[in-house]
């Protein structure tokens, strides 16, 4: 009896502490995410409101946006881009992913590495690699002259823009829909056939509308992430293709006009952060971490009913669409319709990487393609020149802090939201997954503004920081993957059997959890490697990193050492790729 | 003594369609149908005959080609070899949207993103009813089923009962010509699986529906059918109504799935006055009726409501009481014969319990055994 009682007072400490206690280990990663996140963007906002010398209330910076037609222009393109980005990313992604789900679940594993490693391919070495597959003399057009035919304008325009786009954000489309499309219960496609529906009734009907959450997340995180995009536009497009964040670049390099710079990223900000409260109207933020459970009902009443009617439309045109191709083609045809063009999709997505490792090994002087004739001339450019070998390790040596920090802070923060009920929990979720939603280019002129303040600019200390809260949100998402399927039970048992609260996590949490960590860890130092919003700010002078490097040389000049770092960057983050795909599946 | 298949396929069904059930061509006809995938044999050539109006379970355990067979009748998966004929007609390569069959699917498959009333009416928009019509059977479907008051509920609002409901609606709203069942109560708990076993027997009654049921729980489909399918190794064992595959099993296997036996193997031999004998290590028991021929090995099966502890019979065990069993309407003895023979006994009423470790003698008289191959 007095055992009993013992026991009873034990649990209510218990839960008093736990009621408590969980949501403290995020405390870490709130703290570092308002200094080095939450103030400097709204600092950025507050300074577009500002005259920049009298420092009193203005709206002056926003009237000269919509006033000045370039500025206007550049804000209606930039939207263009971005929403066409998405919706091509959508349509050609769509049937990509629908395949993968399909697949078995061991072939599956290895068929979406052909999309990860596009995904985690460097933005600059994709982008290299179109410039040289598209350029005037490029890989392209050599062929096309080869024949006779006449040579395209296929860079500096729109098109060179949108292919560079889609294949950028492509795999982060396929990547965001595949999670809700695999938890999709196929059973109920055949049910809806059991019932009376056609195949193409049964798709729309059903599984379409159940892989719809997936579907807007991919499109919101494409848009969002094409909105700050400059790689790309500055690289392969022409001056009708400038996009806002190549005005804020210069506005704040040229210029220093930071009240400009934080008008334009105002206007970002804001259309992200519509689109974001739209989407989350609609389905719920917490899809964007695959968590299929907590799904809002899809709205209601008439936008549902017309919803609903739109599809039975789709289907029908479908149906018909479908019996008149199956009757010209046949349907044995039809069927390997969707592995062919998957194939496809993996080919324009990997194929540009690879063009690129012909010519680090180029005899000649310039990009031609086939090289005229092979050697090691480029690769020992690279490892005799102190900028490239500093720039290597700074980049190493940074990613590695900035992998350990945010691995710490979002382990922390996972293990406290996965066991937490409090009703701050979405929102701190949310706010963990935030710096993936608001534009980088507007952290990073947030940033660059702080660290000109407190001194952290052109220092390694910035860079880590800035990397740390980029890495952040992609580290919180691999380890809460893992801890949602972390059996808790376990923990008890642990504690029944006698370890305390420390040797319970040590023992039991982390070493169960562990696939979790590696991926933060492994993604976070990829996030790092391949930074350059921030490190365009942060990086000054002589401690420049290797993305850093990288763009000035291709805004400078392309040359083979260029092709030989790609293939450098682009064998090492492979390899990280691999080791953590190697590193998680044990732990399942 | 063994039943020969004629007597069990003649059988007159106890609640056949009062039109349909004299009709000579049966409802479904599987005609050496088979499925293999590569070397692995999931369905041996099989033939089944279903009357219209009858309710038929497919019983076996897992991996026996129960579920093998009912997809490749509903269409899901493709025969290897074979014919389906649905009313007559070949239906072995129709696209399953375009079968005349209804499914229930174990986890009900209900559509997350569809209201009770949308999941119902989907069949028959499929079928292009018209809307005012779609509504008006889909409320008689939901009055049928009692959850006319649930309509506009999405499915993860309801129990686990009641998505059975709503899935049991959802296939009978448009009568199709033949419903199949894949184990639809194997997810509710005992005392509701109960229930809608009697639900389904009921709306089987109101509809006169062709059902074919898939389950693995032998008491359920002793309780529910009109005849028994009873499938092992991907073949079928024996058909027959569950008296007649209680009663007089075929087959040690039949005996053993169903219901509670006592099995002695042994082998067939002639006793001094010449009559047949199951030579047993057990010992020898005579046997009734038409024995199977000398020397051949073969099992004989007695339940064990047909013993009697210490009482009448002409044959006779003797062992050991181990353990005694209190099942609320009737006790079970276990009687341990040897190291690895235990036999049950069912206690009759009135009689107190033996006290463990105590010798009894266990008879049965001969026509209370079944021998089987």
């Amino acid at each position: 009896m007095s055992a009993a009682a013992l026991h009873d007072g034990a649990t209510a400490t218990a839960r008093r502490k736990l009621r408590f206690g969980p949501l403290w280990l995020a405390a870490p990663g709130l703290a570092f995410l308002v200094v080095f996140f939450l103030f400097p963007v709204v600092r950025l906002l507050g300074l577009s409101l500002q005259d920049a010398d009298t420092a009193a209330w203005t709206s002056d910076h926003y009237a000269r946006i919509v006033s000045t037609d370039v500025y206007f222009r550049v804000l209606l393109s930039t939207f263009r881009i971005a929403g066409l980005t998405a919706v091509l990313s959508l349509l050609f992604g769509y049937p990509l992913a629908y395949w993968l789900a399909q697949l078995p679940e061991r072939t599956r594993g290895k068929a979406i590495l052909a999309v990860m490693v596009p995904f985690w391919t460097s933005y600059l070495v994709k982008t290299f690699a179109w410039m040289v597959i598209l350029g005037q003399k490029g890989v392209l057009n050599q062929a096309l002259s080869g024949t006779g035919l006449p040579t395209l304008p296929l860079l500096h325009n729109e098109f060179g823009v949108m292919v560079g786009m889609v294949h950028a954000m492509l795999p982060l489309a396929v990547l965001t829909m595949l999670p809700v499309m695999t938890t999709v219960d196929r059973r109920l496609v055949q049910a809806a056939e059991t019932l009376g529906a056609p195949p193409a009734h049964a798709f729309w009907l059903v599984y379409f509308q159940l892989s719809l959450p997936g579907v807007a997340a991919a499109g919101l995180l494409t848009f969002i992430s094409s909105l700050g995009f400059f790689i790309v536009p500055a690289l392969l497009g022409g001056p009708q293709q400038t996009m806002l964040a190549q005005l804020i670049i210069s506005q704040i390099q040229e210029m220093m006009n930071w009240a400009f710079a934080g008008a334009l990223a105002t206007f970002m900000l804001a259309a992200a952060l519509v689109t974001c409260w739209v989407y989350d109207r609609l389905f719920g933020l917490s899809t964007l971490s695959g968590d299929n459970s907590s799904r809002k009902g899809g709205g209601t009443g008439g936008l549902r009913h017309a919803g609903l009617k739109l599809l039975a439309v789709l289907a029908k045109a479908s149906t018909t669409a479908g019996d008149a191709v199956g009757r010209v083609v046949g349907p044995r045809k039809l069927a390997r319709l969707l592995p062919v063009y998957s194939g496809a999709v993996i080919v324009f997505l990997v194929a540009p990487a690879l063009v690129v490792v012909p010519i680090a090994f180029t005899s000649s002087p310039f990009l031609d393609f086939p090289p005229p004739g092979y050697g090691l001339d480029w690769f020992k450019v690279y490892f005799s020149s102190d900028v490239w070998l500093g720039a290597t390790v700074r980049s190493f040596g940074v990613a590695f802090a900035t992998a350990i920090l945010a691995t710490l802070v979002a382990g922390l923060a996972a293990l406290a939201l996965a066991r937490s009920t409090s009703r701050w929990r979405g929102a701190i979720f949310a706010f963990f997954l935030a710096p993936m939603i608001v534009p980088r280019i507007v952290i990073a002129v947030g940033l660059f503004y702080l660290f000109a303040q407190i001194g952290l600019v052109a220092t390694d200390l910035g860079l880590i920081i800035g990397h740390t809260v980029l890495a952040l949100p992609f580290a919180f998402v691999a380890i809460s993957a893992v801890v949602k399927g972390h059996d808790w039970r376990l923990d008890q048992a642990a504690a029944t059997l006698g370890a305390n609260r420390f040797q319970t996590l040590m023992l039991v949490t982390v070493p169960l959890i562990k696939g979790g960590l590696v991926a933060a860890f492994l993604f976070a130092f990829i996030t790092s490697f391949d930074e350059l919003t921030v490190a365009i700010f942060v990086s000054g002078g002589v401690k420049t990193t290797l993305p850093k490097q990288m763009w000035d040389d291709m805004i400078l000049q392309l040359n083979p050492t260029l092709a030989a770092v790609s293939v450098v960057v682009f064998l090492i983050v492979m390899a990280l790729l691999l080791v953590a795909e190697r590193l998680r599946r044990p732990a399942r | 003594m063994l039943s020969p298949l004629a007597t069990a396929q003649s059988t007159p069904i106890r609640s056949a369609a009062p039109s349909a059930g004299q009709a000579p061509m049966p409802k479904l006809l599987v005609d050496g149908l088979t499925k293999s995938y590569g070397a692995c044999v999931a369905l041996q050539p099989t033939r089944l005959e279903v009357p219209a109006g009858e309710f038929l379970t497919l019983l076996g355990p897992s991996g026996s080609g129960k579920t093998t067979l009912l997809q490749m009748i509903c269409g899901l998966v493709e025969p290897s070899g074979g014919r389906i004929l649905i009313d007559g007609q070949d239906e072995t390569h129709t696209p399953v949207h375009k079968r005349d069959i209804g499914l229930v699917f174990q986890h009900y498959a209900l559509f997350p993103h569809l209201t009770v009333a949308e999941n119902i009416g989907f069949p028959l928009r499929m079928r292009g009813v018209a809307a005012a019509d779609v509504d008006r059977r889909v409320t008689e479907a939901l009055e049928m089923v009692h959850l006319d008051h649930l309509a506009g509920r999405f499915p993860k609002e309801l129990s686990g009962g009641q998505q059975q409901r709503v899935a049991l609606a959802r296939c009978f709203v448009y009568q199709p010509s033949v419903i199949l069942m894949d184990e639809p109560l194997g997810a509710l708990d005992k005392k509701l699986r109960e229930h809608m076993q009697y639900e389904i027997k009921r709306l089987h009654r109101e509809t006169g529906a062709t059902i074919i049921y898939v389950t693995h729980d032998q008491e359920e489909a002793l309780a529910m059918s009109d005849r028994i399918c009873l499938m092992n190794h991907a073949r079928i064992e024996q058909i027959g109504t569950p008296h007649e595959i209680y009663a007089h099993p075929k087959t040690a296997f039949a005996a053993d799935f169903i219901g509670v036996s006592n099995i002695f193997r042994g082998r067939v031999q002639r006793d001094a006055s010449g009559a047949p004998v199951l030579v047993t290590g057990n010992g020898a028991f005579r046997l009734g009726g038409d024995a199977l021929p000398d020397q051949t090995d073969a099992a004989l099966v007695v339940r064990p409501e047909q013993l009697d502890l210490n009482g009448e019979g002409d044959n006779e065990v003797s062992g050991e009481v181990v353990d005694t069993v209190y099942a609320g309407s009737e006790t079970r003895v276990l009687v341990a014969l040897g190291e690895d023979t235990t036999i049950t006994v069912r206690l009759r009423r009135g009689v107190p319990p033996p006290p463990l470790g105590d010798r009894v003698a266990v008879r049965w008289r001969t026509e209370a055994g079944v021998l089987v191959s």
